[in-house]
């Protein structure tokens, strides 16, 4: 087995960002982290080093599923992993991501005012005022986060839905950053030579 | 000797995600420029741990030629 490196240990930081979102929800700009690093790795290195090494989540999956045992480590249907369901949910992401963008942008126009709530699955509205008190930042920077932290926690509890259900890391099989640098890397190798099979 | 078995990733299914990286206890598999797994089949001894890793299940254990 190899040995543990300092990135082996970013499964804290999955964690340690939802705790931070509980108690101030600003914090939730942190994960812009996850969404910038992953891109820019793929489009100036052109690999996804994130993915492989670097993805918190994907290393919290791993080991709430293999090493704590609450995954049934059966196979997941084939059509999660299948292109049409890949995209699909990779253009539903983004789509969601652009309303969010769209209301952060009416609250910071004030056609909209701030609200002060998570919602998870892009239905349920829980209540999160115990984050944020008003007036501490920008009613825009309050909005922004948190629509994002609601993505964010959508997203994991997906994740941990399908670990429990399938495979620990089932989720990267269509996780939308997987996706997007996936199909950038194939951008930028398009015209070079693939390794033998 | 080389082992039987080998394993052998679908390229057009695999999400590059790099799960079997992490298993493979021979570091036989590297993620070609992140856009599939790629195996040396030279370093893989066929113990199907990838395989049974895979989140896309897209890793299938083949049986090597006479030849090889």
């Amino acid at each position: 087995m190899r040995q543990k490196r300092w990135y082996d240990y970013l499964w804290i930081w999955s964690i340690l960002y939802f705790a931070l979102g509980f108690f101030n929800i600003l914090f939730a700009w942190l994960g812009m982290i996850d969404f910038l690093l992953p891109l820019g790795i793929a489009i100036f290195g052109g690999n996804k080093w994130f993915c492989n090494n670097f993805c918190g989540r994907g290393q919290l999956f791993s080991l709430l599923g293999n090493q704590c045992h609450c995954s049934r480590q059966k196979p997941a249907p084939r059509w999660i992993a299948s292109k049409w369901f890949r995209y699909g949910f990779l253009a539903f992401f983004l789509t969601m991501f652009g309303s969010m963008t769209y209301q952060t942008w009416r609250v910071f126009g004030g056609a909209s005012s701030l609200r002060q709530v998570v919602k998870l699955f892009w239905t349920f509205r829980v209540p999160w005022i115990w984050a944020y008190t008003a007036g501490s930042a920008p009613d825009w920077v309050a909005q922004f986060s948190f629509g994002f932290y609601s993505l964010m926690l959508t997203s994991t509890l997906i994740g941990l839905i399908v670990m429990v259900l399938y495979r620990p890391r089932t989720w990267c099989s269509f996780c939308p950053m997987g996706s997007m640098t996936q199909l950038i890397c194939k951008g930028k190798a398009s015209g070079a030579e693939p390794p033998a099979a | 000797m080389a082992s039987k078995r080998y394993a052998s990733p679908d390229r057009e299914r695999c999400v590059s995600c790099g799960a079997c990286v992490r298993e493979c206890p021979r570091t036989a598999i590297q993620i070609w420029r992140g856009c599939w797994a790629v195996i040396d089949r030279e370093l893989c001894v066929g113990c199907g741990r990838c395989a049974k890793a895979c989140p896309a299940d897209c890793i299938a254990l083949r049986e090597r030629e006479a030849t090889e």
